[in-house]
């Protein structure tokens, strides 16, 4: 049942993900590549539409995701899984408990669940960034350096670093995915 | 019942024209719900954007929840829910249908091997900001190198772990060193 599935794997996902879109592209490409549904690079290329899309990343991923695996009744579901958690959650602190963030013992988990975000989106970061430039996904993997992703990666660090140091703010990720695309249009093929 | 609807309109604005997820939301939302429409105080709104960033899901959602009930309750909460995820649901679904022929092109494809790489660039710079925004104390700095360690170890040796368990590990953590903190505090005054 490809619906219940979706529902659910969206719904945990929903339920502990803390900090918005990116925090959960770890969790997000955890079930995609272990369900089977799409491959790293294939989510990596949907992660840059949502992200020049408007609306929620969360939403627009679950959607695709939902869209590719059961056609519109699948988008339905996956949304309504990631959705679900953050209402229910949300309206019992709305209405009845705006103080139960302020307790000791819930900031207290806040505590150790930020850390812990943070940690697996730099993980996802570079565990991706690995298997790009290096081809190592497993020990098992062999070793193929990219020397086109990285230069395309040392590019874009430099390319932010002196926007930022030029502008005081960083280039907008729009900008950044053109340019990476332009990039890989003329050298990539 | 009209501020619901109206709500429900905001809402659709904004799920339509804010682009990269919801910090990016924050800044126009303040600007509909605060200055112009004036439905909340500052304050509250960023108290609002704390309990929003703090509690589990897309951060877009969690707010137009909050908003939608303050202004009409539960319907309230509905609409404005609904009215964020209408135009993304709409669009993507839309994308869905044509995106994998489009990427049969050949320049296409390789445009997106080069989006590829900057999307690791994205979510790698997504994870710094959050460093940098994160109470450094020696219990934060260590959980989030264990749990850099951790993920890699699994990812490398393709150890069938879910990083759901990490993070309930490191919430059971957060409150067991609290619990620790308050013990010692409670002998020390004996």
């Amino acid at each position: 049942m490809i619906y219940l599935k979706l529902f659910l794997t969206f719904l945990k996902i929903g339920a502990v993900s803390v900090g918005g879109g990116l925090s959960m592209i770890s969790l997000i490409c955890e079930s995609v590549t272990s369900n089977g549904w799409m491959t790293e690079a294939e989510l990596l290329n949907f992660i840059a539409v949502s992200e020049s899309t408007p609306g929620p990343i969360a939403v627009n991923i679950a959607t695709f995701i939902g869209s590719s695996q059961g056609g519109i009744w699948g988008a339905f579901f996956a949304t309504l899984g990631i959705v679900l958690p953050s209402f229910i959650i949300i309206l019992i602190i709305a209405a009845a408990a705006a103080s139960l963030m302020k307790r000791e013992g819930v900031k207290a988990v806040m505590n150790g669940v930020h850390p812990c975000i943070v940690g697996l989106i730099l993980a996802t970061g570079i565990g991706m960034m690995l298997s790009k430039l290096t081809g190592i996904e497993t020990i098992h993997s062999t070793f193929a350096f990219d020397w086109k992703s990285a230069l395309l990666l040392a590019a874009l660090v430099l390319f932010s670093l002196l926007y930022r140091l030029l502008r005081k703010k960083g280039p907008s990720l729009i900008l950044l995915i053109l340019l990476s695309g332009a990039a890989g249009a003329c050298f990539f093929r | 019942m009209k501020n619901t609807m109206r709500l429900f309109w905001t809402m659709l604005k904004i799920g339509l024209f804010t682009f990269g997820g919801g910090y990016a939301m924050i800044a126009l939302l303040e600007n509909e719900l605060v200055e112009k429409k004036r439905w909340m105080e500052q304050e509250e709104f960023v108290n609002m954007v704390a309990i929003a960033e703090s509690t589990p899901g897309p951060i877009a959602i969690n707010i137009a929840t909050y908003v939608g009930y303050k202004t009409g309750k539960l319907p309230g909460a509905l609409l404005a829910t609904l009215g964020v995820c209408i135009p993304s649901f709409s669009i993507i679904y839309v994308i869905s249908l044509f995106f994998d022929r489009f990427l049969a092109i050949g320049w296409v494809a390789a445009a997106f091997r080069g989006i590829q790489v900057c999307v690791i660039f994205l979510i790698l710079s997504a994870g710094i900001k959050m460093l940098i925004k994160l109470k450094k104390t020696p219990f934060s700095m260590t959980v989030m190198a264990l749990t850099i360690c951790a993920m890699l170890a699994i990812d490398l040796f393709a150890i069938n772990f879910s990083s759901i368990f990490l993070i309930l590990i490191s919430g059971a953590l957060g409150l067991t060193v609290y619990a620790i903190g308050r013990l010692r505090e409670g002998r020390g005054r004996e």
